[in-house]
């Protein structure tokens, strides 16, 4: 196919570079510097899409970021699929491969055109949460219409194969937009030496200068962006950031920048470049100089293709050397609608007439209008127009004054576009992220960026100044404003002269009215994106929304990557008029980051895969691996879970690990648990505060297990704490638990007894720390150290120092197994030598290596808790019939003990932990399964506690289970029944949670 | 993303380097034991969630692991002073309202 | 009671005859052999500086008492303006709180610290051997700061992060100390538990400058 709607010169694209492009599996030819929206119109390609919601056919209305319609489908394979890119901010490469979003099969002549037609009566603005109030039976009916709206597109099922970037940057200036006035803000502050970030969405700087056929200095406009654009890059304390859209603005100045770094060079990233980067600015100040667009008129079907905005019109024309058409119509209610027309005619194509809402245009417009003999009909509208796949004429009416009424009769002239401007929006968005509501100005006829605490300045059309003088003149003021403020000192830049423009009022109209009244009238779209019409606008109304939030709720209006562009403000206005007020009383909606679509990947950078989270290892991980470990996941850190034999099930592991350290000896590593030094003379207080149990007479060299607790009296850690000197202690906690214990403690220290003399020290990972249990650690252990670790000498939870291996270590002769157990603690550094040689010595009494399941499996059969598994936040010391570990003599209200004896916690029948005995010893309970006392009961049943740990005990030789039962410390002996979700209803015995050598015998040797 | 000066660090760095611990200057009370249920309640559940100035406690937890106090507009998320342990809020709802 | 009683310490270090093989936390990525094998010029430049001695000081910083005896007893002045640290022979103190210094001397020589530091030192103040838990990473070159900006929050400009200025932060997902040792040269301080993270993230994060692996 030709590029029928191609000039044969003019604009910034390069004809000697031919790119090919597929669209819908067609392929069609541009060229280098058009974007896939420029190339579509060259080619004539009129539907680009259905509407989500009516299935209309719709075409390309605008040529930047404000395009509701032409929101495509990207990628050549399934792994790059890209949704929801803008044909008007792709830049078109060669092998470009797109689709249409929405329309299937084709968008040409789809199935869903009839469907949609159903559809949309069906689906009345309020359409999601009407549906909801239907029966069930209809939700799959509209489910279809709900994932279509949920997004638009698709993305890639498979792995994305490019990589993203995401980087921190700080800066003096970040001057988003760099049309005029955002180049004389960054060159005036980076003038100063200011660290400068100037960002634009183009792939070029120059903003609206680049589509305009304005002069600076007497030349054409682009020559003087070349030059400051040379002179900001030579700057190095500036960062010029094209293709980079500022999506969204954050709390204190915090902002981020999506830049685009391959997407216009293929499909993929090349090799070792990242696709697209995110920059996370934290800027002093921030000057917007975002500019403004163009708002559409709202008419009679004014959503076929055809349809544009009228700068848009002089945009594919002046910078893409494409007219999207062959004989136009312009809509106007101001002077800048016209030069569209002038365009169009100089482009050698026709112009049938130029349609001015005012009574009697005045002006330097009008006079070059009647000059090039344009047939210009004033107070005027164009109420509807023909055509479905593409405009084939429009019909007009005279209007009244006001603009509120159609007078007189229609007129039909033929026409395939339709180019309207109904006046400027300044871009507020981002001026809006932090919550700062935006201020009506009538003189605008928009809204302009409200009062904010943020560091913001504002220049040029955002500020509401739509000349070019002005937006050149207003971002060298707001770069003076910015070095000011941050003390930079002064600098001046010569401003450009710019050809003088006199703007004649304009009227303020965004509906033309139609000869029936609008709920009867052809639809009159005011936002293309979410199919929000004029009529639906004016039925929320009705119905009692009056809030313009709660309009735009109802209605969909400025929802999803939309966000407003095109049509907030006329949305506001007809919101406004069907609710008697006006549009300040009315308001507006705040926007939202992002202010457009932002691809997953951007976010994640390199936060995925190996790097999705930290894996924290321990100094013997890499012995772990060559042993065949399987790992858990505690925390972050990788824990061996269990060390399968070639051949062995899981529970073969567990039993043979389980039966090793019983009968001979098993090791642990156990460098994960959270350990802190405490130094200093209150260390002792600080301990009997913090832990529930005393600790006044632990002498040195000994140890003691503490329960912590909130002030809600909770359990909340446990762990053993040991004294190494008189002011010296080593506290242990759970390994999940540890940087939650320390910082608790620094609040308590902090925060309420800043007068107690203690020091707390983080020494997790200081220290490798492997626990050998089971008759025979204390042979191994003699072997390889020369200090006597005989029960005289190194007693149940004592603590000595000597060396292992040859390693200086503390030997802590504590027991979580309730085995003979010793941790061995050595610098990690040196930890793997140590552990090494303990396998070497430990051969001959078949040392096992075992991991975190075989350790809850072990301690659950000494009925040793868990925080965090035997425990939910809910659990008192009590509650675990552990009232041992609380000291009530202890003279200073440690925490937890209030609390403890809140009502609630004194109460009777509390849930409390016991052992639980299945009647079948070999049924495991599920962990996490809800008793019941009677099986019978009526559903629901009466539920008295879970399952908290629950294990086949090889040792026993039957399933062994800790829960908490109502009152379960009282029934001992009593039946709880589990009905299960396979229907099985398991019935256990109540008993005591320990279920092996209840004296200790077994530990105390 | 809040920017908050660190009073320890004396400048300014990024929230992700610290953790907000809720409403400030709730002293635990001198003698818990003295203390009804109901007032345990409130020391223990009950917050001020105001619109406007709010004082929070915050911890420099990857920085200097140092607690300070944070006054900070719950609407525009300005944050008025920061000030250290111990000490008291210059800014305060009358003071702001007095303006 | 002197302090050498109430306060336990351990000389960590096993002799040299006992022939005891220390192991760095990067031990494991063998970058003797990464750095023999891999690029020789690069954006950026990797060493591990495995096996230091480090000490954590906690002291309240207006006793002049406790200063002044720290002094003496590390030869150089403890950092007391926030964010600051001091180098000086082999030993490095670097301000990490206001009433908390980490000090970095040769790990044979971090027992004989600790018993001058007991000996010297009586009063209020806290004295920890991390040297297991911590390594340094050496990084340097032409792009350091563009790979640190990928990995970090705080601003690393020259204006705001000179040479000998320590911070202890976010990296990555884990948390770093890091300090400018020149121009384009920062040491970073990190746990041994996420040290292979931080290792990983660096190679990554340096990939586009070509990463120089040096040992």
């Amino acid at each position: 196919m030709t590029q029928k709607n191609r000039l044969q010169s003019g604009g910034r694209i390069d004809r000697s570079k031919a790119l090919t492009f597929t669209y819908n599996g067609k392929e069609y030819k541009g060229f280098e510097g058009d974007t896939l929206a420029s190339a579509m119109l060259a080619n004539g390609i009129d539907v680009i899409g259905r509407s989500f919601k009516y299935s209309r056919p719709r075409g390309i209305v605008a040529a930047g970021a404000e395009e509701p319609n032409a929101v495509m489908q990207l990628g050549a394979t399934e792994a790059t699929q890209v949704p929801n890119v803008r044909a008007t901010q792709q830049e078109l490469f060669d092998g470009l491969v797109s689709g249409a979003t929405n329309g299937w099969p084709s968008v040409d002549n789809d199935l869903m055109g009839v469907v949609g037609k159903v559809g949309g009566k069906m689906m009345p603005p309020g359409f999601y949460y009407k549906t909801f109030m239907y029966p069930q039976s209809m939700w799959e009916t509209y489910e279809k219409f709900i994932r279509k709206a949920a997004g638009l597109g698709r993305s890639s099922l498979e792995n994305d194969p490019d990589s993203y970037e995401k980087i921190n940057q700080h800066c003096d200036v970040l001057v988003v937009g760099a049309g005029p006035a955002g180049l004389t803000a960054a060159l005036t502050a980076g003038r100063a030496g200011a660290r400068v970030i100037l960002a634009d969405e183009q792939s070029e700087f120059g903003g609206s200068l680049l589509s305009s056929r304005e002069t600076l200095d007497g030349a054409e406009a682009s020559q003087w962006v070349e030059k400051v654009t040379a002179e900001l890059a030579g700057m190095k304390e500036v960062m010029l950031l094209p293709r980079s859209t500022v999506n969204g603005y954050h709390d204190h100045n915090f902002l981020t920048i999506h830049q685009r770094n391959t997407d216009h060079i293929s499909d993929k990233a090349p090799a070792g470049q990242a696709r697209q980067t995110l920059h996370r600015v934290r800027a002093k100040w921030v000057v917007l100089a975002t500019g403004a667009h163009e708002r559409p008129l709202v008419y009679g079907n004014n959503d076929v293709p055809g349809c544009m905005i009228a700068s848009a019109v002089s945009t594919y024309i002046n910078r893409y050397g494409v007219v999207p058409g062959n004989e136009l119509v312009v809509m106007t209610t101001n002077d800048g609608g016209y030069q569209a027309a002038f365009d169009w005619q100089d482009a050698g194509r026709k112009v049938v007439a130029i349609v001015d809402t005012r009574q009697n245009p005045q002006g330097a417009q009008v006079a070059e209008a009647s000059k090039r003999g344009i047939n210009l009909i004033k107070g005027s509208g164009v109420i509807d127009v023909a055509g479905s796949k593409r405009v084939t004429g429009v019909s007009i009416a005279t209007l009244n004054a006001e603009g509120t009424a159609v007078q007189g009769s229609v007129t039909k002239l033929s026409a395939d576009t339709v180019a309207t401007s109904g006046g400027w929006s300044p871009v507020i968005h981002l001026a809006g992220h932090t919550g700062s509501r935006p201020v009506w100005d009538d003189k605008v006829v928009g809204f302009l960026p409200g009062p904010t605490v943020e560091k913001r300045l504002v220049a040029g059309a955002i500020a509401g100044d739509f000349t070019t003088a002005g937006a050149l003149a207003q971002g060298a003021e707001a770069g003076r404003k910015a070095l000011a403020e941050l003390g930079l000192g002064q600098a001046e830049i010569e401003l450009p002269a710019t050809e003088e423009v006199v703007v004649h009022p304009p009227m303020t109209l965004f509906q033309i009215p139609h000869l029936k009244k609008t709920s009867e009238a052809p639809k009159q779209f005011v936002d293309y994106q979410n199919d929000v019409t004029a009529a639906g606008i004016e039925l929320a109304c009705r119905e009692g929304f009056e809030s313009i939030e709660h309009v735009k709720r109802y209605t969909a209006l400025g929802f999803g990557t939309d966000q407003g562009k095109l049509g907030n403000i006329a949305g506001m206005a007809i919101a406004a008029k069907a609710t008697g007020r006006t549009i300040p009383e009315t308001g507006t909606t705040i926007f939202r980051p992002n202010y457009t679509p932002v691809t997953f990947g951007a976010m994640v950078g390199r936060d995925r895969g190996e790097l999705f989270d930290p894996k924290r290892y321990t100094a013997m991980h890499k012995w772990h691996v060559e042993n065949g470990a399987l790992f858990e996941d505690v925390g972050q850190w990788k824990r061996p879970w269990y060390f399968p034999k070639a051949g062995e099930t899981m529970q073969q592991s567990l039993d043979r690990e389980c039966k090793a350290t019983r009968e001979s000896i098993g090791i642990l590593d156990a460098s994960t648990l959270g350990k802190i030094d405490i130094q200093g003379k209150d260390a002792r207080e600080f301990l009997g505060r913090v832990y529930t149990n005393a600790w006044a007479k632990l002498a040195v060299g000994k140890c003691r297990y503490g329960l912590m607790c909130g002030e809600d009296g909770m359990v909340f850690d446990d762990g053993v704490t040991s004294c190494l000197g008189e002011n010296h202690f080593v506290m242990t906690t759970t390994s999940g638990g540890a940087a939650r214990v320390y910082e608790w403690l620094e609040l308590y220290h902090q925060t309420e007894w800043p007068d107690l003399e203690v020091y707390f020290n983080t020494v997790t990972d200081h220290w490798s720390t492997m626990t050998i249990s089971g008759p025979n650690a204390r042979k191994l252990l003699q072997e390889l150290t020369d200090y006597d670790v005989s029960k005289e000498n190194l007693g149940f939870m004592d603590w000595r120092e000597m060396k292992v291996a040859g390693v200086p270590a503390r030997v802590f002769r504590i027991s979580f197994t309730g085995e003979l157990s010793f941790e061995i603690n050595v610098q990690a550094n040196f930890g793997l030598q140590v552990w090494e040689k303990l396998f070497e010595h430990g051969a001959k009494y078949n040392l096992t290596p075992y991991g975190t399941e075989t350790m809850h499996i072990l301690r659950a059969e000494k009925g040793f808790i868990i925080a965090g598994q035997d425990t939910d936040g809910s659990v008192h010391p009590y509650d675990l019939g552990m009232g041992w570990a609380v000291s009530q003599q202890k003279p200073f209200s440690f925490i937890g003990k209030r609390g403890m004896a809140r009502e609630d916690c004194v109460r009777e029948n509390r849930k409390q932990l016991v052992g639980l005995k299945t009647t079948d010893p070999t049924i495991v309970l599920p962990e996490g399964a809800q008793g019941v006392f009677d099986p019978k009961a009526p559903i629901p049943m009466p539920m008295v506690g879970h399952i908290t740990s629950s294990y086949w005990s090889a040792n026993l030789g039957h399933s062994i289970a800790m829960g908490l039962v109502k009152g379960g410390l009282d029934r001992m002996g009593e039946k709880v029944y589990y009905p299960l979700a396979d229907g099985r209803v398991v019935e256990a015995e109540i008993c005591s949670p320990i279920f092996l050598d209840p004296k200790g015998e077994r530990q105390n040797v | 993303m809040l920017h908050i000066y660190c009073p320890h660090c004396c400048e300014y760095r990024e929230e992700e380097e610290f953790h907000v611990k809720g409403q400030a200057h709730l002293a635990r009370p001198l003698d818990p034991e003295a203390c009804s249920d109901k007032e345990w309640g409130e020391y223990l559940y009950f917050r001020k969630n105001p619109r406007g100035l709010h004082h929070e406690l915050w911890v420099h937890a990857a920085g200097c692991r140092k607690f300070f106090n944070v006054t900070r507009d719950t609407v525009s998320y300005e944050i008025k002073e920061v000030y250290l342990i111990g000490e008291k809020p210059s800014v305060v709802a009358a003071s702001v309202s007095a303006k | 009671m002197s302090d050498t009683n109430s306060v336990a310490i351990m000389n960590q270090v096993p002799d040299a005859a006992a022939g005891v093989r220390a192991e760095s936390p990067l031990h494991h990525a063998d970058l003797a052999t990464v750095a023999h094998k891999g690029n020789k010029i690069g954006g950026v430049h990797f060493r591990e500086v495995g096996l230091m001695g480090h000490l954590t000081l906690r002291c309240d910083p207006n006793n002049a008492e406790l200063i002044g005896a720290a002094a003496r007893v590390l030869g150089v002045e403890l950092p007391l303006t926030p964010l600051s640290s001091v180098e000086s022979g082999g030993t490095i103190v670097r301000w990490i709180a206001p009433d908390e210094w980490l000090i970095t001397v040769p790990n044979d020589q971090s027992f004989d610290l600790e018993t001058r530091f007991r000996a010297e030192m009586s009063g209020h103040y806290s004295l920890v051997n991390g040297s297991g838990g911590l390594t340094i990473y050496q990084v340097s070159g032409e792009n350091v700061v563009d790979m640190l900006k990928k990995s970090t929050p705080v601003d690393l400009h020259d204006s705001e992060f000179p040479v000998g200025k320590v911070v202890s932060t976010v990296f990555a997902k884990s948390g770093a100390v890091i300090r400018r040792t020149g121009a384009n040269e920062f040491e970073l301080l990190v746990r041994r538990s996420f040290a292979d993270y931080l290792w990983l993230w660096i190679q990554s994060a340096s990939a586009e400058f070509g990463l120089v692996v040096e040992a």
